[in-house]
């Protein structure tokens, strides 16, 4: 059902080395000056085009730093962040949509400043609300979405960008468990649909093995690459599947460890 | 029966509803319901009777103190007398002419404003250095009565409307400034960190992710630059009389004649500009980029939006 990879990548990443997603060699980061802790360090991290890789760690273990350096937002105190396909998109937490602009504006704002032509800008952001099943909800104003919704909004959003990449920041935190399992059916779909790759920061280990082909164990304080697991269960999965809950029990097992260690 | 129900259901007896189904039904659900708004003369009636009752009890209160003669006749006169005074003014133009001329004076004079207090107000705010240097001697600037400009203004641009115009500038620019800049303040960092993932930079930056991130807090600073920019004004009327025209002087003609009624007829014209643009002008446009925005509770959200 599973196997372990102890190296970080796993099978696939000694093939041609132009064709990644990403690649992270030997990134440290430290917040502020190169003097205080790090809160990454020697990270090596390749995903392949299309694939799905879940970050999994407790609090402190960098996550939302290393989606910031491969965002390329931040640039990491030593070692190298590679990104192909254009800039990547990120999702937050908050669905941060834009409350001055409508549902199908904040899509077209992001087709613009990625330099889509005025005429184009209106169907294609139709295209990526059906592809969220929110064909109707263009001309609503944010505030007359459910969170969900939102959500959905800040997806199209996120797919408008032209980068191969997805990065997401715990996206599904903030709702509740039925609007999860539906955004978690909406993103595998989507993901299969549109073929990007996608690294996926959670610290809910179901939704990691639920979404995944690959789950990625980081240690807190510093960040490092402790374990990763291949997943192999078929899609479409369900988060009370019998298979995903026996993996996840073992992926806890190490999440537990890894917090235990700093308890001394 | 009962072993039935507490068998697990896995047949086709119970059928799982699809995803589109259930994405449907919970975005039916969580969906804010949105309160139908009340009629457009409800609305006007709902705000306007207080304000009467309460302009009614101030007559009141004044026919009140007429009659019990609190000051001589000439220098309080009754409500009815400085009514007739308002009616001969309208009726042979003076009025409109001193309310249009002020008019024209301010909305030239604030609309300078906005474009000179918008471009140091975006200076100011892409560069944290000229803010740490300007910012404080704006901010001082808002607290400097801009009557104190007058004198200096007619020394550069001598009796004209220019000397009116850098007077209305000086009163309503640092608000204008200091509206711009609250409102960049405010705008939450998650917009400007989307901003930049979506790309953009420079410019779009400002055009597409801070200027309308800070419009609430830009419309406050235009409306408190206009009222600074309606006081400035008047003040300079009233101060060089010289000038000609405008609801200052006409203030100030009453004065000279020891008219007492025509000066109340001055003031309330004067007060009577001022709400009339916030009723018109500001309060119209705020409420459309709150409601447009969902920040008046005008909807009622039955969802979490954690």
């Amino acid at each position: 059902m599973t196997t372990t990879a102890t190296a970080a990548g796993g099978p696939g990443t000694l093939g041609a080395p132009a064709a990644v997603a990403a690649r992270l060699t030997d990134v440290t980061q430290h917040f502020g000056e190169a003097s205080r802790p790090p809160v990454l360090e020697h990270i090596d991290l390749t995903v392949q085009p299309g694939e799905f890789v879940c970050l999994l760690g407790a609090s402190g273990c960098g996550k939302s730093t290393l989606l910031s350096l491969i965002a390329g937002l931040d640039q990491p105190v030593s070692g190298q962040v590679e990104v192909t396909g254009g800039r990547p998109a990120l999702m937050f937490q908050e669905p941060a949509l834009y409350p001055w602009l409508s549902a199908g504006a904040n899509v077209e704002l992001a087709l613009r400043l990625r330099g889509v032509p005025r005429k184009e800008r209106k169907a294609e952001a139709q295209r990526l609300l059906s592809l969220v099943r929110l064909d109707g909800a263009a001309p609503k104003r944010v505030h007359e979405l459910s969170g969900g919704m939102r959500q959905r909004v800040a997806l199209a959003r996120a797919l408008a960008q032209e980068g191969d990449l997805l990065l997401m920041d715990e996206p599904f935190a903030a709702l509740d468990a039925i609007t999860r399992d539906v955004l978690h059916e909406e993103l595998t779909r989507i993901w299969s649909e549109t073929g990007r790759a996608v690294i996926f920061v959670t610290h809910n280990v179901r939704e990691a093995v639920r979404l995944g082909q690959r789950v990625v164990l980081l240690s807190s304080r510093p960040g490092r690459v402790v374990r990763e697991w291949r997943i192999d269960i078929p899609q479409p999965r369900r988060i009370e599947d019998a298979d995903v809950s026996a993996l996840s029990a073992e992926i806890t097992e190490h999440l537990r460890e890894e917090i235990a260690r700093h308890g001394h | 029966m009962a072993t039935e129900t507490t068998a697990p259901v896995t047949g086709p007896a119970h059928e799982r509803p699809s995803d589109s189904a259930l994405a449907a039904g919970l975005d039916a659900l969580e969906t804010p319901i949105t309160n139908p708004r009340p009629s457009f003369l409800v609305q006007v009636w709902r705000s306007a009777w207080p304000v009467l009752s309460a302009l009614v009890a101030i007559v009141v209160v004044w026919q009140i103190a007429y009659m019990l003669e609190l000051k001589p006749p000439y220098a309080l006169p009754s409500p009815a007398d400085t009514w007739q005074t308002f009616l001969s003014t309208v009726e042979d133009g003076t009025a409109w002419l001193a309310m249009s001329t002020s008019v024209r004076r301010a909305a030239v004079g604030f609309l300078l404003s906005v474009v000179v207090g918008v471009a140091i107000g975006t200076a100011l705010a892409a560069s944290p250095l000229l803010r740490r240097a300007f910012g404080p001697i704006i901010t001082g600037l808002q607290s400097l009565p801009s009557v104190a400009w007058v004198p200096a203004a007619v020394i550069w641009f001598g009796l004209t409307d220019a000397t009116m115009y850098a007077v209305v500038l000086l009163g309503a620019v640092p608000s204008i400034v200091n509206g711009l800049l609250a409102g960049t303040d405010q705008v939450p960092p998650l917009f400007l960190r989307v901003g930049q993932v979506l790309g953009a930079r420079g410019w779009t930056r400002i055009r597409y992710v801070l200027l309308p991130a800070a419009l609430p807090g830009f419309l406050g600073g235009l409306k408190q630059g206009w009222a600074f920019a309606w006081r400035s004004l008047m003040a300079a009327e009233l101060i060089t009389v010289a000038i000609g025209g405008g609801l200052g002087q006409l203030l100030d003609t009453g004065r000279s004649l020891s008219d007492m009624s025509l000066v109340i007829v001055s003031i309330f014209l004067i007060f009577l500009v001022g709400i009339a643009i916030e009723l018109i002008v500001f309060s119209p446009l705020e409420r459309a980029v709150l409601n447009s925005r969902g920040l008046t509770g005008q909807t009622s959200n039955t969802g979490r939006r954690k």
